[in-house]
């Protein structure tokens, strides 16, 4: 047999296998009963609007300000991690380890409940406050490894020139090698924000009021008043509906850039 | 312009170790205001670590580096203020490829001499002219061809009004056919009379811009004088071998 036969084969094969899998999925689902438990039209209208005024946008509030406030601590971080000083890039190793290898649910518990406890403050804005406060630290630790990857891939030779025209350290840092460090990072950076979309599910442990609920909170809250599913899958949909064009433009900006290059 | 009678670049008993490496094993070197110092000699020879110890980008272990009889090893010295007055050029250019041509020039001109946004535009625009890519200002390093981004460089390098310029092997990296657009701008560079020293591999442009001449082997300086004498009839037998070689 030609070798050309044989790939059409097999790429005929593997076409049939997914194929089979896919009807197999079909027939075999109870298709009157998910519809039933999913797809209740009546319910989809009376939830859309406030899921969309209310938690969709608590969402993205949320996500925006955990981002920008992770992205600061995360440069903070990775500055500390390859400072000179010893006693920062323990700090920093420390923070990193621990923020990281803790489940973010544990750690906006502790923030909403251990903290007011243990040391008598209560974090401003009350248990979104807390619970974003949290979203913040765990974020920070995680960008501040990406980070700090970025700066160390930008080549040596630019802190070099940057020094050679008499720019201090700081200066060459921020001026030249941290914006560089970021054009590195932005697909890494770009996960970091998909994540955090669905990290700030994990904020009902703070506790949440009605006008402080995003898409998960809302949808649970949505599926026990109207003891239907419903609202789950439009939740579902509001994240895509979220995060799939974002990734579309990141990549998109991404292109550009790699052309300007 | 230099105080007259002291020396542009003074180094003595230069040495640096890179760990248990020894790359300088005592160098003495002295150029004048105005002079141009080639320093040639086969790769390894400590050359271009000898050029970066002049502005500390690398730390000598141990010697004197005197620059406009400043001691630059001082911890008093303020480095960023001496580095500003020598122009130093790399082999691999290093622009900064988030900046456009002009901003890689203005940006330390602002940041580091103070000048306000105009004037440094201004200086920009007549040192690219200069170096001849005066067309493009507005383009990314990353759209340039290597001669037009180590002119670029150069350019850079000429904004700080530096009292000298050091060049690490600054056509190295060039395909063949480049190269002599950089030279001409260094020729023109030596003729207005910039103190220079360049490390090269470029005998040609050693013997007719080069006031001086000077072949390192294995962290040492094994021979130096007028280029044309050391090139044409070397005393050392290290330098006949390596010339060989070359020439």
């Amino acid at each position: 047999m030609r070798r050309t036969t044989k790939r059409r084969i097999s790429r005929g094969v593997l076409y049939l296998i997914f194929i089979a899998a896919v009807v197999l999925i079909a027939i075999s689902a109870d298709w009157e009963r998910l519809r039933a438990n999913f797809l209740q039209t009546d319910i989809a209208r009376e939830q859309l609007p406030d899921m969309i005024t209310v938690a969709a946008k608590n969402t993205v509030l949320f996500t925006l300000i955990a981002f920008a406030g992770g992205l600061l601590l995360g440069v903070v971080l990775a500055l500390m991690k390859l400072s000179t000083v010893l006693p920062y890039r323990w700090l920093a190793i420390g923070y990193i380890e621990l923020f990281r290898g803790l489940p973010a649910l544990l750690t906006i518990f502790g923030m909403a409940y251990v903290l007011p406890i243990a040391f008598n403050v209560n974090v401003p804005g009350g248990a979104v406050g807390a619970g974003l406060l949290a979203l913040i630290m765990v974020a920070g630790a995680y960008m501040a490894e990406v980070i700090r990857a970025g700066i160390q891939g930008v080549p040596k030779g630019q802190t070099e020139a940057a020094r050679s025209l008499g720019m201090g350290s700081g200066r060459t840092m921020f001026s030249i090698i941290l914006p560089q460090a970021f054009r590195i990072v932005i697909p890494p950076l770009t996960n970091e924000f998909v994540l955090l979309i669905k990290d700030t599910s994990l904020l009902f442990i703070a506790g949440s009021t009605l006008a402080t609920r995003e898409i998960t909170t809302f949808a649970r809250d949505g599926v026990v008043n109207t003891a239907n599913a419903t609202p789950l899958l439009m939740a579902a949909m509001l994240y895509l509906l979220i995060t799939v064009p974002l990734t579309r433009l990141v990549a998109v900006l991404e292109r550009r850039m790699a052309r300007s290059r | 312009m230099t105080t007259n009678g002291v020396p542009a670049i003074e180094v003595a008993e230069l040495r640096k170790s890179f760990g248990p490496n020894e790359v300088l094993k005592g160098i003495d070197l002295t150029v004048a205001p105005g002079e141009v110092v080639c320093v040639i000699g086969p790769s390894g020879s400590g050359k271009s670590t000898l050029l970066r110890c002049v502005n500390r980008l690398e730390e000598p272990t141990s010697g004197k580096v005197l620059v406009e009889g400043i001691d630059i090893l001082d911890p008093e010295v303020d480095v960023d203020r001496v580095r500003a007055r020598i122009g130093m050029v790399f082999q691999q250019f290093n622009l900064f490829p988030h900046l456009t041509v002009l901003r890689n020039l203005t940006i330390a001109q602002q940041r580091v001499l103070g000048r306000s946004k105009d004037e440094a535009i201004d200086v920009a625009r007549k040192n690219l002219e200069r170096v001849g890519v005066g067309d493009k200002i507005d383009a990314y390093p990353a759209h340039l061809s290597g001669g037009q981004q180590q002119r670029v460089a150069i350019a850079r390098s000429l904004s700080m009004n530096p009292d000298m310029m050091l060049f690490d092997e600054p056509t190295s990296a060039l395909d063949p056919e480049l190269v002599g657009d950089v030279l001409d701008v260094m020729r023109d560079l030596a003729r207005s009379g910039m103190t220079m020293m360049v490390v090269t591999h470029e005998m040609g442009f050693a013997r007719e811009v080069g006031d001086d001449l000077v072949f390192m082997d294995e962290g040492l300086i094994v021979e130096s004088g007028r280029p044309r004498e050391v090139l044409s009839n070397p005393q050392h037998k290290r330098t006949q071998a390596f010339l060989s070689k070359v020439l």
